[in-house]
């Protein structure tokens, strides 16, 4: 028998930090194999539901149906959310959560908390599919622990482990795989923005319960004061993209005529972003470059860095240039489907056995090629 | 208006990331294949984290730093040696297992109740640190479960930045999606913050700070505390190593011309 626990906090304080919704405590069996399936969604800034939401209403969606007896509901948070459950009325959820107003606008982590937790518990959730955005990657743990229960983040795949709901996710930054199942309730179930095929369920009039949530002063001592971001033509994350291009350490060595060339290579990257749209990841080695002050790539910054101490995102294709290294440093491409490199290197870890198809030549030759047909077929 | 802040740093070990990582079954669940004999680094975020809380304790007088990690004792040894020469503080070592396979929720218990055992810890000047996400298990859970064992609801993850207005006000910037930051301003501490790489550059190892370190280092690894994770409730089916390998095909002979044309064709297919 388990329960929800709202444990007292390790530090006294005067004031109380934790804000707990005023929804009362329940007392939840797991005794019983039916399980409630809770997709909690937040709203974007126009109201509406993300893709990644959308995502993880097909995994939640998944163990609804192979899970004999359980039930799907949803749970909106976001300054207005009726619109985004009209957007996927046609689910076959038998109820809808919301917690609405000015104070769940914003991407805050006390405010976020008390409406996630207030919505389990009005739901008596026992399975909280969620899209691992920032936003929920940033909360959600904090309300498993707040309800007793367990969170995993960056799953990638939901299945029925005889009758019991289990996870796929990666450890040791993408570098081995694990099929996973918990006993614990609330479970917490973070799906990879990505990893899933969005639900197409089609629009229709939701019910939507509201839950009122009164926050405290202690909750609202945060405020989310904007976005910084590049400017539009500096901005070379693009995570829709077709193709991800990275750009390895090669790209600022010495060339063939004795002489580093980190302007042209800088104008021949810059120039296939444009013409391509593609999303550039770099090797660590290039990004550490940078921030130990040498002349090298000016618009690269650590949120470029893909691999083992970077990201690891998702693109149909990708191609690779002038990247060298072994097994730790490709799980940057462990999710792209299609890969080719470009290297002098026939011998490269990073292509053989990993990309589809190695180019040895002269990226900067290539690249520049590359750059004139692409402007060509644009113009 | 200087505060003088806690500091706390929560940081594990994980092997060098050069190394060959194989998993295995053992007697409580997956590890990995000679485990205690790869050679282990502080996990890759925490560092920057440490070095960050390090850079606002040089700036913010009066202020000071904990190490708190949780890992096998010999190894947090090991690590010391050279963590210990790049910034000061003070380690508080729990002797436990560093696996990724361990329980984010039993090691999150485990690294609150040894911060709240700190002597003389006041809350209003409480700063947590840590990695955003380890390089074992990857969770991006264990700070946030700190934090609400502590009582602490102002927190952050993937800080990029962290700036102190003169009121003593926190203003933060965290990675978003696509490439952004979001930039939130708190009123001040207590607050946890999950590092991603920070804009610190490694610092280089200073002997005097490591003599200092090590004056600290050595009894606290003596009396560290055995930390059991059982994983409970917990279960692993499948633990295994990804089998794809892909056939390259290796073009060795064609001209810039010809490879540009190629790509060019497959990146509009």
């Amino acid at each position: 028998m388990e329960h929800w626990s709202n444990e007292t906090p390790l530090l006294a304080s005067n004031t109380p930090l934790t804000h707990h919704s005023n929804t009362p405590t329940l007392q939840y069996s797991n005794s019983s194999p039916m399980e409630t399936i809770l997709l909690l969604a937040h709203t974007e800034a126009d109201g509406s539901l993300a893709k990644s939401a959308r995502e993880s209403l097909h995994a939640a969606r998944i163990l609804n149906k192979a899970l004999a007896g359980s039930s799907l509901v949803v749970g909106i948070v976001g300054e207005t959310v009726q619109a985004a459950a009209d957007s996927i009325a046609a689910c076959p959820a038998t109820k809808y959560f919301g917690v609405a107003g000015k104070d769940f606008a914003q991407s805050r982590y006390a405010s976020d908390a008390a409406a996630a937790e207030a919505i389990c518990k009005a739901a008596r959730a026992t399975l909280v599919v969620a899209p691992a955005t920032s936003r929920w990657t940033r909360v959600l743990p904090g309300v498993a622990q707040r309800l007793g229960g367990r969170a995993d983040t960056h799953v990638t795949g939901v299945a029925d482990a005889g009758g019991k709901p289990a996870i796929n996710r990666w450890y040791y930054r993408q570098r081995m795989e694990a099929t996973l199942t918990r006993a614990q309730r609330p479970w917490f179930i973070l799906v990879d923005p990505g990893s899933q095929t969005a639900c197409e369920c089609g629009a229709g009039t939701a019910k939507v319960e509201n839950i009122p949530v009164a926050l405290p002063d202690a909750c609202k001592r945060t405020t989310e004061m904007g976005i910084r971001e590049p400017k539009a033509d500096a901005q070379t994350i693009r995570p829709d993209a077709e193709l991800l291009f990275v750009t390895g350490a090669g790209w600022t060595k010495k060339q063939a005529d004795g002489q580093t060339h980190v302007p042209e290579a800088e104008k021949l990257i810059r120039g296939f972003l444009q013409v391509s749209r593609a999303s550039l990841g770099s090797s660590k080695s290039l990004v550490d470059l940078g921030g130990e002050g040498q002349a090298v790539l000016s618009f690269l910054s650590h949120l470029n860095q893909i691999g083992q101490t970077g990201s690891t995102p998702r693109h149909p294709k990708g191609l690779s240039t002038c990247c060298h290294g072994e097994e730790p440093h490709t799980v940057g491409w462990r999710f792209i489907n299609e890969r080719r490199a470009i290297s002098l290197d026939p011998n490269c870890g990073w292509a053989r056995g990993k990309a589809d198809v190695l180019y040895v030549a002269d990226a900067f030759a290539v690249m520049g090629k590359v750059n004139e047909l692409l402007a060509a077929q644009k113009s | 208006m200087s505060i003088a802040y806690q500091i706390v740093v929560c940081g594990s070990l994980v092997p060098d990331p050069l190394q060959t990582l194989e998993p295995v079954t053992g007697p409580a669940g997956p590890a990995l294949k000679n485990e205690m004999m790869l050679p282990a680094i502080l996990d890759p975020w925490a560092s920057h984290a440490l070095y960050e809380a390090a850079n606002l304790a040089k700036n913010s007088p009066g202020s000071k730093v904990w190490l708190v990690s949780l890992g096998p004792k010999a190894k947090l040894q090991q690590v010391m040696m050279t963590i210990a020469q790049k910034v000061p503080f003070e380690l508080i070592a729990l002797d436990g297992p560093a696996s990724g396979f361990t329980e984010a929720a039993e090691v999150a218990a485990a690294l609150a109740e040894a911060i709240s055992a700190i002597p003389g810890l006041d809350k209003s000047k409480l700063l947590v640190f840590g990695g955003w996400e380890s390089a074992s298990r990857g969770a991006g859970v264990t700070m946030q479960m700190v934090g609400e064992r502590l009582g602490i609801v102002d927190q952050f993850q993937g800080v990029d930045e962290l700036k102190i207005g003169a009121d003593g006000s926190l203003e933060i910037l965290e990675r978003i999606e696509g490439g952004k930051h979001q930039i939130s301003k708190c009123a001040g501490a207590p607050a946890v913050l999950g590092w991603a790489t920070g804009n610190l550059s490694e610092p280089k190892n200073n002997p005097q700070v490591g003599m200092v370190n090590m004056r600290t280092v050595m009894p606290a690894l003596q009396k560290a505390k055995q930390v059991k994770l059982a994983g409970e409730g917990l279960s692993f089916a499948s633990v295994s190593l990804p089998k794809q390998l892909r056939e390259t095909k290796i073009v060795k002979d064609k001209s810039p011309d010809a490879i540009a044309k190629e790509i060019v064709e497959w990146i509009k297919k």
